[in-house]
């Protein structure tokens, strides 16, 4: 599966929306992460930097197993929601963006001026999705591995279904062509329930064993978490 | 897979710039392409030519740059489909319908998407996934993006190799790989693939706790971009808008 890296670009190239909307969107998602980092400085101690760092590079290379979907539309895991599980919805952000500016620069995979559009899709919308989904179904499911990939599987899908439509919602502000809105909206969705199913299936089995292995190690479990917290815990 | 499969390591002048310089040469150059009116051909000719000249400069050979452009073909198929699909004035080609609008749209994701990757290409031909960080810490990038990039680099062999490790332990033990039933293999290691790769990084972050990381490594060569590093890679965004302000202008 591994050997399978042979990268397909996924993300949004330059020139597909226009200027001024990818520069409103790279405003937007430059002062999102400025949140993020201020909120995730907080939550980055010494058990969750090395999380952050092995997070960020699971998502990218499950990002780099793309499913040919139909001729020309392929679609890759965004890992958004594994992501706020297990480092919570800050760190998460910046985890995914990470790894949308690395593969900018090193892979040539997704536009350098369209990074502000990839960025809202992938790293805010998809991640903001997964984790209130992530707090919702943890709240009324019960506090068990198996419940979490439950929960896992459904933010997985619903996430990455929102984060396609945040394409949608860019192309319709400032796409390059005209076309027909419905269209895209339903390639997408369609794709990306797909995408969604295969990214739950992932989330689910990983979060699952690092549940019953390594309670302590899920950020999305802290606040359940009965005994004493360790003295390096920083509150949620 | 290596942490920057996309160096190629060169003697050459675009190789020795500082990391800084060349990211923002990118960038600026980057804005400046998508920023230029589609209606024009010309000056996207003149882009590729600037192109070509860092690629010369930079000894990366044509060959090895169109290799990598293939990443992408989703968006030129894409691009094959919109004049079909696009809406407006209509044109007739060969006894296809051809939309006027759609047509603009497919030239303008080709060039424009061909010339951002091929930007994107050169900076990562020439810069290590190393020095690309120390570029970025430079340009007061949050140390917290930093940090998590930089462990991410160094994360993705460890996940890489224990992989394969324990791809080679399932073979020896009798596993065939076949088509898609590999998944259901790959689907029931990959979170012991997680948390094997998680205590291997803990152990390594430990050790580089006690031996006093802050959340920054120590940077052991090179020194902030002189100058005359940013004048020469300058040159690169100021000849495009140039030819792009030339071009409409006129």
């Amino acid at each position: 599966m591994l050997a399978a890296m042979d990268t397909q670009a996924m993300h949004i190239a330059n020139g597909i929306v226009n200027g001024p909307v990818s520069a409103i969107f790279a405003v937007i998602a430059v002062a999102a992460l400025a949140y993020c980092v201020r909120r995730g400085r907080d939550d980055l101690d010494e058990r969750l930097a090395p999380m952050a760092g092995l997070v960020a590079a699971f998502i990218f290379a499950v990002q780099m197993l793309n499913f040919q979907v139909l001729p020309g539309i392929s679609g890759h895991l965004l890992g958004g929601t594994l992501a706020v599980i297990l480092v919570g919805p800050w760190v998460g952000a910046l985890c995914v963006s990470t790894v949308l500016i690395v593969q900018c620069l090193l892979f040539g995979d997704g536009g350098l001026t369209a990074l502000g559009l990839n960025i809202t899709n992938m790293a805010l919308i998809g991640t903001a999705a997964g984790y209130l989904l992530v707090v919702a179904l943890l709240k009324v499911l019960p506090k068990t591995p198996a419940s979490l990939s439950a929960t896992a599987l459904i933010a997985s899908i619903i996430s990455v279904v929102a984060a396609s439509q945040g394409f949608v919602l860019e192309y319709a502000l400032g796409g390059t062509t005209d076309l027909s809105l419905p269209t895209i909206s339903g390639t997408m969705a369609g794709v990306h329930i797909l995408i969604g199913i295969g990214e739950g299936l992932i989330a689910a089995t990983t979060v699952a064993t690092v549940a019953r292995v390594r309670p302590d190690l899920v950020y999305a479990l802290r606040r359940f978490r009965s005994a004493a917290p360790t003295p390096t815990e920083v509150p949620a | 897979m290596s942490a920057a499969p996309l160096f190629l390591d060169r003697p050459s002048p675009v190789h020795r710039l500082a990391p800084e310089v060349k990211i923002v040469a990118t960038v600026l150059f980057t804005i400046v392409v998508v920023a230029t009116p589609r209606e024009h051909v010309l000056p996207f000719a003149g882009f590729a030519v600037l192109l070509a000249i860092v690629a010369a400069i930079a000894r990366v050979p044509a060959f090895w740059l169109l290799k990598r452009a293939t990443i992408e073909l989703p968006f030129v198929l894409l691009a094959v489909w919109l004049p079909v699909a696009g809406h407006g004035e209509r044109v007739d080609w060969l006894g296809l319908s051809l939309s006027v609008d759609g047509l603009y749209g497919a030239w303008n994701i080709v060039a424009k998407g061909t010339l951002g990757v091929l930007a994107s290409l050169l900076l990562a031909a020439s810069t290590t996934s190393r020095d690309l960080i120390i570029g970025l810490d430079r340009l007061h990038c949050p140390s917290v993006f930093t940090q998590i990039a930089t462990f991410m680099l160094r994360y993705l062999d460890v996940l890489v190799d224990d992989a394969r490790r324990m791809r080679i332990a399932r073979l020896s033990r009798g596993y065939d790989p076949r088509f898609l039933w590999q998944v259901k293999a790959f689907a029931v290691g990959v979170g012991a693939l997680f948390l094997r790769a998680y205590e291997r990084g803990e152990r390594v972050y430990l050790a580089m706790v006690s031996r006093g990381y802050t959340g920054r490594l120590p940077v052991t060569s090179g020194e902030p971009a002189p100058a005359a590093q940013w004048v020469a890679s300058a040159m690169l965004p100021v000849a495009s808008a140039g030819i792009a302000l030339a071009t409409v202008l006129a």
